[in-house]
């Protein structure tokens, strides 16, 4: 018999961990809701930092510095020294791999500034990074005869025996069946939970938190909740992410005076306040990249122009581009240790589903690509050597499901939900709006039983698996608003209009499971 | 606005929406008229490869389709449909595999350069949509026929200076790979990337021909001539 690793999620962080596992000598499942690359990795475009200094002069030291001081003091400092010392080698692995990046003219890695950055770090390959890194790694994957990877699986539970993790209980979409995996070693990456914010949110529609969720149900600990990411500049009609690239390149921001408001290249958190003061004056905000030329727009930012073009019918190479900003992404998840490892034996998270402590109050651009590889090369390897070898058979049942004509429209609710948070759980908070935002979302779990799938057919069900995914976020919209109202200060990616100022009392992680704030 | 959607028989639905996109106008009849609707989609910014489909017979992602009236909406052809517009990818997926399209790392550090970098790069834009199968009239005959995307992957790792057996590739494409094309175009004319299989399919029967293998059909043909 063979260790076996089981890995729920097959983006960045999913497959890294895939091989490594592999590499470390386990027999590897991975499970993903979609099909490896159409994960949220794919989205990803600005670039995955590291210190390499081909762009001008740069040094692990400063990596560390510019990461600290965006995470304002709630980043774990060794981690992010691992992180940022890691870095070099996590792109010689990626290049090893074949990874596409863009080159210089010296033929070496070529790098770009993103917003909070003292260098030019990010590694890109033009605004492709994410999709070219996923690719790549599933390719190979496949070259592996140890790894499988199976499509179309949804996290329903997991399994415990006692208080170490025995596998997990997932639903085969396309049957209808539920399949039960048994494994030692179970590797969460299933990645955040911005698509909370629905349509206010950059995010893929699968960006649910269903590992987060279902690991809270385990009587998993999560931290750091409330810190959510807002993106200075999605398209301001449809949430889509126009790269900060744009701005690390010389992109500037304008109101509907045509008034530059803010320095552009402040990290995430400031920007997206700049703008959403300007928004809440009455103003439009913009992004204007014409000055940076047609031949510069289709070389390093294609696909902004097209999606652009498509969603807001205007031309970046001529026109303003109407922004507004929106979530993006989720620093707190589910607490791990240095190894990844969460409060429960063999269960691992690694990825944005994770707290790693390396973003703490506000990550920096190009360090989430990173952190998937990083920590997913370490936690594949970790991961195998604790694992027992146990039988990996796989149970299959049949789902009984009581389908009855639901009362209200949960699709609606869902809306409601991402238009209350936005509003009140967004870019600045304040106690009575997190409160009646609390009794909103307690409402609503009330409600829950008059919502449901009103589709009652086995096969490939998506009314079925949106609606568990929507009772996902509904888990943690609760947690997030208990965390949100608990720390009575501003620190980062976290303001509080009634509480201004960072508190050193607060200088900790806000920990949480099942039974409220610990 | 009309619109039919091929279920298990064509559905007509009427919705209101302007200068949409098709998936929106998918995601409005799903969230609010008919909740049994089945399409898959994800990050509606054409990266992640989910929600093709053919509109009028035309492969396009629903992301990035301005829906008109009148607009018949189907599957993708030539891959099993598991409910209505969505497929099974698995067995298109699986040629990846059977043709090699991986790097075999090296230990050594290989300088790319610029023009290097150029020789892959739009083959390393594929989203596996899969769009490429649903047009491919060779595979609709022959469901073996490794296909598009897979056979450009193959370009890609085969066009990169850090792929060290670059002949591993070839050999697994000999069989029910390159040479069966027809070098139609059909999957240039339908990849919402600008890729272009068919001139990596040539590519790669120039690279084969370097291996000494050659177009078995002409091979066949030449030999059976006897007048």
């Amino acid at each position: 018999m063979q260790k076996n690793i089981l890995i729920i999620g097959a983006g960045g962080a999913g497959l890294t961990s895939a091989l490594s596992a592999c590499e470390a000598g386990a027999k590897v499942k991975v499970i993903t809701k979609e099909y490896p690359t159409r994960s949220q990795t794919c989205m990803a475009q600005g670039g995955i930092n590291a210190s390499l200094g081909n762009a001008g002069e740069d040094s692990v030291e400063s990596h560390i510095k510019n990461t600290l001081k965006s995470a304002h003091f709630l980043a774990d400092k060794k981690m992010v020294k691992f992180l940022c010392e890691q870095a070099p080698d996590a792109i010689n692995y990626l290049d090893s791999i074949g990874v596409c990046f863009s080159r210089t003219k010296e033929e070496k890695i070529a790098q770009r500034t993103l917003g909070g950055a003292s260098a030019p770090r990010a590694c890109y390959a033009q605004d492709y990074t994410g999709l070219k890194i996923l690719h790549t790694l599933y390719d190979r994957c496949l070259a592996e005869e140890n790894i499988e990877i199976l499509s179309e699986r949804y996290l329903l539970d997991f399994i415990l025996d006692e208080d170490a993790i025995n596998g997990a209980k997932v639903l085969n979409i396309r049957t209808g069946d539920i399949e039960t995996y048994k494994a030692s070693a179970v590797i969460v990456a299933t990645g955040g939970y911005a698509r909370l914010y629905d349509k206010h949110s950059t995010n893929s529609k699968s960006s649910t938190g269903d590992g987060v969720a279902t690991a809270l149900r385990a009587g998993v600990k999560l931290s750091n909740m409330e810190f959510i990411q807002f993106h200075p500049t999605a398209l301001k009609n449809s949430a889509i992410l126009i790269s900060e690239s744009a701005r690390g390149a010389g992109g500037h921001l304008l109101n509907s005076k045509g008034d530059r408001f803010v320095d552009e290249l402040l990290p995430r958190d400031k920007v997206a306040r700049a703008i959403d003061e300007q928004i809440k004056k009455g103003e439009d905000v913009f992004l204007d990249i014409r000055h940076l030329g047609e031949k510069f727009i289709d070389e390093e930012l294609p696909q902004e122009r097209k999606l652009a073009k498509l969603y807001e019918n205007v031309d970046p190479v001529s026109d303003l581009i109407p922004i507004k900003p929106v979530a993006h992404y989720t620093m707190g998840g589910i607490a791990v240790d240095a190894n990844s490892q969460t409060n429960i034996k063999g269960l691992f998270a690694v990825g944005e589903c994770a707290n790693h402590n390396v973003h703490g109050a506000n990550r920096l651009g190009g360090n989430s690509l990173l952190e998937l590889i990083v920590f997913g090369r370490e936690v594949g390897k970790y991961a195998t050597a604790n694992a027992k070898e146990v039988d990996a058979h796989v149970e299959i049942q049949t789902l009984e499901r009581e389908v009855k004509k639901p009362e209200i429209n949960f699709y609606e609710i869902k809306k409601e939900l991402g238009d209350l948070f936005y509003n009140l759980v967004g870019i600045v908070r304040d106690a009575d709006g997190l409160e009646e935002a609390l009794k909103t979302v307690q409402n609503y779990i009330l409600l829950l039983p008059k919502m449901g799938a009103e589709d009652d057919s086995k096969i490939h069900n998506t009314n079925y698996v949106e609606f568990l995914e929507f009772k996902n976020t509904l888990t943690l919209a609760e947690v997030i608003l208990d965390s949100a109202l608990f720390r009575e200060e501003s620190r980062g990616a976290h303001f509080r209009s009634d509480f201004q100022e960072e508190n050193k009392k607060f200088e900790k992680d806000t920990i949480i499971d099942k039974g409220g704030i610990l | 606005m009309k619109i039919k959607i091929k279920r298990e028989i064509f559905v007509e639905y009427e919705v209101d929406l302007e200068d949409a996109t098709l998936l929106e106008v998918l995601n409005h009849i799903k969230t609010t008229q008919d909740a049994t609707l089945t399409f898959a989609s994800g990050c509606r910014s054409s990266v992640c490869g989910s929600c093709s489909m053919r509109v009028n017979g035309r492969e396009v992602l629903a992301c990035s389709y301005k829906v008109q009236d009148g607009d018949e909406v189907m599957p993708l052809k030539n891959i099993p449909i598991i409910r209505d517009l969505v497929v099974d990818m698995d067995k298109s997926y699986t040629f990846n595999k059977l043709s090699k399209a991986w790097l075999n790392p090296n230990d050594e550090t290989i300088s790319i350069s610029q023009e290097d970098e150029k020789r892959n790069e739009v083959q390393s834009d594929c989203i596996l949509c899969g769009s490429c199968y649903s047009a491919c009239p060779v595979y609709a005959v022959n469901g073996e026929f490794k296909g598009p995307f897979s056979l450009t992957r193959v370009f890609k790792y085969v066009a990169d200076k850090r792929e060290t057996n670059e002949k591993e590739k070839i050999d697994a494409i000999q069989t029910n790979g390159i040479w069966d094309c027809t070098l139609c175009n059909e999957c240039t004319m339908v990849c919402p990337q600008d890729i272009s299989s068919k001139a990596d399919i040539e590519k790669l029967r120039m690279k084969s021909s370097v291996y000494g293998y050659m177009d078995p059909n002409f091979a066949s043909f030449g030999g059976g001539l006897s007048f």
